[in-house]
């Protein structure tokens, strides 16, 4: 077993408003450089709270969060250099309207990792061929369509040069016709080596990708294990109630 | 341009026709209206003493500084020099125009003329007009970044940023412009002009006290406009890019701020065309602008209709200008 790229003790956090929500409770997880981790779970099992907390987009309330070496709840500014490390893809994409889709892939890296403009443009460039949509670098994201929107968000996050990448829920915004090519691109990426860490609705990519799948529900890991060992015998009865549901 | 135009019946030729005739006759009716009203009272228009408020020819004395005999007068195209010669000074005096009231060979006094000429002079309601502006244009840069500063301290985690922002804001707009303008003048500028007078270093005069008072005013009311703005922008504009590895302070430069300048200008228009329009305030504190200038031509000349008349045009211009700017800055804005 290789040395962990993220590791995670006895995580809590406790959501004060509206009202007092124990929203992740004890959360205890290794995950390995290169390893894919789809994270499943009925709504408001605490799956994207938990993403959140693995770049600091939630600040956990007790434990530890060690990300490529580092613990970041005590992190100062170097939580910014951190984050440069762990790409984030959003449900909602998240783009930058007011710029070009090349800008949106360049910014972070001239302002971060203070490269180039031509450096920055040639990586901007590049990527955007490798998701699939090398001819729409000056447009603006409002004349793309959801599936080349959530494209160029993965491409920005990859701009980075990042060591783990998070996915909260990419393709739960998008017509049923443009999962498919988000998902490619996803599946390209797992190919490749990346870490990933993927919260999804979509059993067939978390089948056919993950190395392991871990079934959150109420704030707390349920069941982890292999996907063969989920889809074909689940232990838990949550498990097997929410996988009756969904499959 | 209807918000939902597609919601009812697209409207008929007719229809537009019919209502914007309406529009033109309710004008007329309005200009028809005034003017029978001004022809029924006692009052003699005289429009042709307004320009003179604008621009007047002001006679030019030209006068000796020494004494001394006229060594001799060249008459050139444009100008006329004369030289006169006193003991062992010489002196050479030129002015536009031929109008020469001595010859050559005469003995001079100092202060005596030796010519005349005429020159345009900027009239009182231009130069209010200029003031008007000159105040307005440097209360709005300064209004403009004290009220981004503020905007930011406002939602600032910094309890001390915060509630600073706070209490400025509201002490602020709370209390009216007019009293605001007499404490700067009166008791902070007498404070200030005090402590400076220890050092015997030179007054500040009344004109920055006003603009000051007009600067902080409109800073107050930016500021919320600003957090306004800056609060509209989606929480996942924040998220993402801090998620890139961005500061809060590089976020808030290259993803928030832009976004939120689009929606913050129209506000933003408004608040400075007040700004415009309450710089009428500052002739309390003797800064001669445009509409204290009005009020001493009315003053002098007896012609208020024509003087305000002209004086609300003035202003109408100034605001009209900036609106227009702030329109074409908007469509510029992505």
């Amino acid at each position: 077993m290789p040395e962990s790229i993220i590791s995670i003790q006895d995580l809590n956090k406790y959501f004060y408003i509206p009202q007092e929500i124990h929203a992740l409770k004890d959360i205890e997880c290794e995950i390995a450089p290169g390893e894919v981790v789809v994270v499943i779970g009925p709504s408001g099992s605490g799956k994207s709270t938990f993403l959140r907390c693995l770049n600091r987009l939630e600040f956990a309330t007790s434990g530890k969060v060690v990300v490529d070496g580092k613990e970041i709840l005590g992190a100062g500014r170097e939580i910014n250099r951190i984050r440069a490390e762990v790409g984030m893809v959003f449900q909602q994409f998240n783009l930058f309207p007011h710029m070009t889709v090349l800008e949106n892939l360049t910014m972070a890296q001239m302002t971060v990792r203070k490269r180039s403009r031509k450096e920055a443009r040639e990586k901007g460039h590049a990527l955007l061929k490798k998701v699939g949509i090398p001819t729409k670098h000056n447009s603006y994201p409002e004349h793309l369509s959801g599936g080349q929107q959530q494209r160029v968000a993965i491409a920005r996050s990859l701009a980075m040069d990042p060591k783990v990448m998070l996915f909260d829920e990419p393709t739960s915004a998008l017509d049923p016709e443009m999962i498919g090519e988000v998902l490619d691109v996803m599946k390209d990426l797992a190919k490749e080596g990346m870490t990933m860490v993927v919260v999804t609705h979509e059993m067939g990519f978390a089948r056919e990708v993950a190395d392991r799948v871990i079934f959150m529900d109420e704030g707390m890991i349920l069941e982890e294990g292999t996907p063969e060992h989920f889809f074909k015998n689940p232990v838990h009865e949550r498990t097997k109630a929410f996988l009756s549901q969904i499959l | 341009m209807s918000l939902c135009a597609g919601l009812d019946r697209p409207k008929s030729r007719k229809y537009n026709i019919f209502w914007k005739s309406v529009f033109v006759l309710v004008v007329l009716a309005v200009i028809i209206f005034v003017y029978l009203a001004s022809k029924s009272v006692d009052y003699i228009w005289r429009w042709y003493r307004i320009p003179q408020y604008f621009f007047y020819e002001e006679q030019v004395d030209v006068r000796a500084e020494i004494q001394g005999e006229v060594v001799d007068i060249e008459k050139g195209e444009e100008e006329t020099l004369i030289r006169i010669k006193g003991g062992d000074q010489s002196e050479e005096y030129s002015f536009p125009g031929e109008n020469v009231l001595i010859y050559a060979g005469d003995f001079v006094y100092a202060g005596d003329i030796l010519g005349k000429y005429k020159e345009w002079q900027a009239g009182i309601l231009l130069q209010g007009l200029w003031l008007t502006l000159k105040v307005s244009i440097i209360g709005i840069v300064l209004g403009i970044v004290l009220g981004v500063l503020t905007g930011l301290a406002r939602i600032s985690e910094n309890p001390a940023l915060r509630w600073g922002a706070i209490t400025y804001i509201e002490v602020i707009r709370g209390s009216p412009l007019l009293v605001q303008i007499f404490l700067w003048y009166f008791v902070a500028g007498t404070l200030i002009n005090a402590f400076l007078a220890e050092f015997s270093l030179p007054r500040v005069p009344a004109l920055w006290f006003g603009i000051i008072a007009l600067a902080i005013f409109a800073g107050a009311y930016v500021a919320e406009i600003v957090r306004a703005g800056i609060q509209s922008i989606p929480r996942g504009q924040m998220e993402a890019s801090r998620s890139l590895g961005l500061t809060y302070a590089q976020s808030m430069r290259k993803v928030i701020l832009p976004q939120a300048t689009k929606r913050i200008l129209p506000p933003m228009a408004g608040q400075f065309i007040s700004l415009i329009k309450d710089s009428s305030l500052l002739g309390v504190i003797s800064i001669r602008e445009l509409t204290k200038a009005t009020r001493e031509v009315v003053t002098s000349s007896l012609q208020p209709f024509e003087l305000w008349i002209v004086c609300a045009l003035l202003y109408l211009i100034l605001t009209f200008t900036l609106s227009m700017f702030v329109q074409y800055l908007e469509r510029r804005a992505v």
